[in-house]
C-alpha cells in the first residue's frame, strides 16, 4: 500500500530524528515521516507561505491529482494560479496529518519495536499533536511565520490550535466551518462510525493488516453515516429527492432503489480504497478530544490572549455538523481577547461540505481578506 | 413629495464627516452597523484609527472584509455584550439606533464598550416630518426614509428631545452635538432648544458616561 507519487511537488521528510516529539497522551514519538505537497514558490524573505490544513478524510493532495483515486485535489477550487490561494503569489504547503494514511506516520506503518504494523498500538494522537508535527515541518522548511494558516472542519480545528499554540508563527488564521470543541452530537456520530469499523469481523482487533484483511464493509458504513452529516436536508433533496436509481419502479427489496442510497454506497465503497480503517479511528478520536477552552482552564478567550494574529472566521448557514453558533463562540472569544477578527456566515444550502465546493461568497470573503492581509504583510507591491 | 425632505447621499456624507471630525487620530473605534465600511475606511485612512465593525448583512461584511476592515457579522442588540468594557475609545452608532430592538440597552452597551459614544440619527420631530403627518395623515416617508410603515426596518424612531431625555435618564452626558438641516447645513441651535428639535433633520452626538 505504498504511495509513490511522481509529482515533483510531493515530498516526504523524516522529522523528530534527534529529539523525540512529545504527544499529549504522554508518549514520545521520533522519526516521524511527514508527507506534504507544495504549490507555488517561497519568496526571498519567506513571508508568503500558507499552510493548508486538511479535514478528517482529506490528504496532502490539496491541489494535485490524488494518486489512489486519480481525482483532482480536494481544494482545487481554492488553490492555483489566479485563484484565492494564488500559487503565483503564495507558497502553499499541505501535509498529511499525524495518524493519517497517505505517507505521514500513522497506525498502518511498521512499529519498529514489533516489526508489524502499529494497528491500535499506535499512540492516541490529538489535534495538538498534529499541529506540533506541522510546526516541526515549518521549522524544517525554515519558514519563520506562516502568512496564513487555513482549513475547514478538522482543518479549522488545526487552524485554531495553531493560532493558540503558536501565535507568533501565524500572521493570519482562517478557520472555516469549525469549532473550538467537538460537540456531544459530533462525538456521537464518530462513535457510530468507529463501532461500525470495529464490528466488521475483518477488523480483527485492529490487526487486519497483519492478516491481509481489511474491514471494508465497516469502514464503508462509517463513511456513509458521516457523509450524511456533511450535507444538508435541502441539499439532499435538491440533489436526489426521492428519485429512483436506474429503474422505473420500486423493487420491493433492499437494493439501492433510491438515488440517494446508490450515492451513499458509492461514497462508502470509494472511500475504503483510499483510507485506512485504523487511521479513521485515530483521527476521529483526535477530533473528539479537541477542546481548546478546556486546555485553557475552561476559558476560550484565554486561548487567544494577546494574540496579534488576524482572524477571518467563516461558517455556513446550513451546516448542522459545525453550526454557526460554534463559529460565533470562537468569534466571541476572539472579541473578548481583543483580537483582530472578521466573521461572516455564508448563506447556502450546501451544508458542511460547502467549504469544499464552489461557494462564491466564501471565495469572495477569503479572497478579500487575504488580499488586504497581504498588503499589510507587504506582499502586494 | 418624497424628495421634499431629506436627501440621503448628501446627508449621509455630512453625517459621516461630522462623526469623523469628533474622533481623535490614532484611537480605537468600533463602528456598530458599519454597512459597507465607508466610515471605517475613511477613519483608517485619514485618522489612522484601529477600526473594528459589526454589520448585519453578509454583503456588507464581505465588502468590508475585502477592504481590509475587521468586521464581524452580528447586530447591535445582541452582540455588543461580547465586547470588553472600555475596549474602544469610541463606539459609533450611525443611523442605526432607530433600527434596534432595544435602543436603551444598546445605548448603555455603547457607553460600556466605548469610553465615548458617537450616535447619529434622524430627528422624527423635524418640521417636514411633522407637517407630513399633520397634513397627509400618514406616516412620513422621505427620500432618506423611503419605507412604507409596514416594511421599514426602522422600528424605534425618536425625536431629538426623546433622545436627550433618554441620555439624561441613563446619566449620559452630551459632550458635543451637531444639528444638521435639510441640505446638510449645520445649524447653530443648542441641542436642547425647541428650534433644534423643529429644524434639525439629523443629529450627531458625542457622548460620555457622566461621573
Amino acid at each position: 500500500m505504498s504511495i509513490i507519487p511522481t509529482e515533483p511537488n510531493h515530498h516526504t521528510v523524516i522529522l523528530a530524528k534527534d529529539t523525540p516529539m512529545p504527544l499529549d497522551c504522554g508518549a514520545m514519538m521520533s522519526d516521524i515521516s511527514v508527507a506534504y505537497n507544495t504549490y507555488g514558490k517561497l519568496n526571498e524573505d519567506k513571508s508568503n507561505a500558507i499552510l493548508v490544513c486538511h479535514a478528517l478524510t482529506g490528504d496532502q493532495f490539496a491541489a494535485s491529482r490524488q494518486p489512489l483515486t486519480g481525482k483532482d485535489g480536494w481544494w482545487s477550487i481554492m488553490i492555483g494560479p489566479g485563484k484565492v490561494l494564488d500559487t503565483d503569489k503564495y507558497f502553499i504547503v499541505c501535509s498529511n496529518v499525524l495518524g493519517g494514511c497517505m505517507g505521514t506516520t500513522g497506525p498502518k506503518d511498521i512499529n519498529p519495536e514489533t516489526g508489524k504494523p502499529y494497528g491500535i498500538d499506535f499512540p492516541i494522537i490529538t489535534i495538538g499533536d498534529m499541529v506540533r508535527t506541522q510546526a516541526l515541518l515549518q521549522e524544517y522548511l525554515e519558514i519563520p511565520t506562516w502568512f496564513s494558516v487555513i482549513g475547514g472542519s478538522m482543518g479549522g480545528m488545526q487552524v485554531l490550535q495553531w493560532a493558540s499554540a503558536y501565535p507568533d508563527k501565524c500572521f493570519s488564521a482562517i478557520p472555516i466551518a469549525t469549532a473550538a470543541k467537538h460537540s456531544a452530537q459530533n462525538i456521537a456520530f464518530h462513535e457510530v462510525g468507529r463501532q461500525a469499523v470495529m464490528a466488521d469481523p475483518e477488523w480483527l482487533g485492529g490487526k487486519y493488516l497483519e492478516q491481509g484483511k481489511n474491514p471494508r464493509a465497516g469502514l464503508a458504513v462509517a463513511r456513509m453515516a458521516a457523509h450524511v452529516t456533511y450535507l444538508s436536508e435541502s441539499a439532499l433533496h435538491r440533489k436526489f429527492g426521492r428519485n429512483l436509481q436506474d429503474r422505473d419502479s420500486l423493487t420491493y427489496g433492499f437494493e439501492a432503489d433510491f438515488q440517494v442510497e446508490s450515492y451513499l454506497r458509492y461514497q462508502g465503497i470509494n472511500f475504503v480504497d483510499r483510507f485506512d480503517a485504523n487511521s479513521y479511528l485515530y483521527i476521529t478520536r483526535a477530533m473528539d478530544y479537541f477542546d481548546l477552552a478546556e486546555d485553557h482552564g475552561g476559558s476560550l478567550p484565554k486561548a487567544f490572549e494577546n494574540t496579534s494574529t488576524r482572524f477571518c472566521v467563516v461558517s455556513f448557514s446550513s451546516d448542522w455538523l459545525f453550526p454557526t453558533s460554534e463559529s460565533r463562540d470562537v468569534v466571541r472569544a476572539l472579541i473578548a481577547a481583543a483580537a483582530n477578527v472578521s466573521f461572516v456566515e455564508i448563506e447556502t444550502d450546501k451544508g458542511h461540505d460547502a467549504f469544499l465546493l464552489d461557494t462564491p461568497e466564501m471565495l469572495q470573503t477569503i479572497g478579500g481578506f487575504l488580499k488586504s492581509t497581504a498588503i499589510s504583510r507587504g506582499l502586494d507591491a | 413629495m418624497e424628495n421634499s425632505t431629506l436627501s440621503r447621499p448628501q446627508d449621509i456624507r455630512v453625517d459621516l464627516k461630522l462623526i469623523a471630525d469628533m474622533i481623535a487620530p490614532g484611537s480605537r473605534v468600533l463602528d456598530v452597523g458599519c454597512a459597507e465600511g465607508t466610515l471605517l475606511s475613511h477613519l483608517v485612512s485619514t485618522k489612522d484609527v484601529d477600526g473594528r465593525g459589526i454589520e448585519l448583512s453578509q454583503a456588507g461584511v464581505n465588502a468590508c472584509v475585502s477592504k481590509g476592515l475587521s468586521v464581524v457579522q452580528g447586530n447591535a442588540d445582541s452582540d455588543l455584550v461580547d465586547y470588553p468594557s472600555g475596549g474602544f475609545d469610541y463606539a459609533i452608532l450611525s443611523q442605526t439606533l432607530q433600527a434596534t430592538h432595544r435602543p436603551k440597552d444598546v445605548m448603555e452597551q455603547l457607553l460600556r464598550v466605548g469610553k465615548k459614544a458617537i450616535v447619529s440619527f434622524p430627528n422624527f420631530a423635524y418640521w417636514r416630518c411633522r407637517t407630513y403627518l399633520a397634513f397627509k395623515g400618514q406616516m412620513p416617508m422621505t427620500s432618506s426614509l423611503d419605507y412604507a410603515w409596514y416594511e421599514t426596518p426602522n422600528i424605534h424612531f425618536c425625536t431629538l428631545r426623546d433622545f436627550t431625555n433618554l441620555c439624561a435618564d441613563l446619566n449620559i452626558q452630551v459632550e458635543k452635538s451637531t444639528i444638521v438641516g435639510n441640505d446638510g447645513e449645520i445649524l447653530s441651535y443648542s441641542y436642547d432648544s425647541r428650534r433644534a428639535n423643529f429644524f434639525g433633520a439629523q443629529c450627531v452626538f458625542l457622548l460620555n458616561s457622566a461621573g
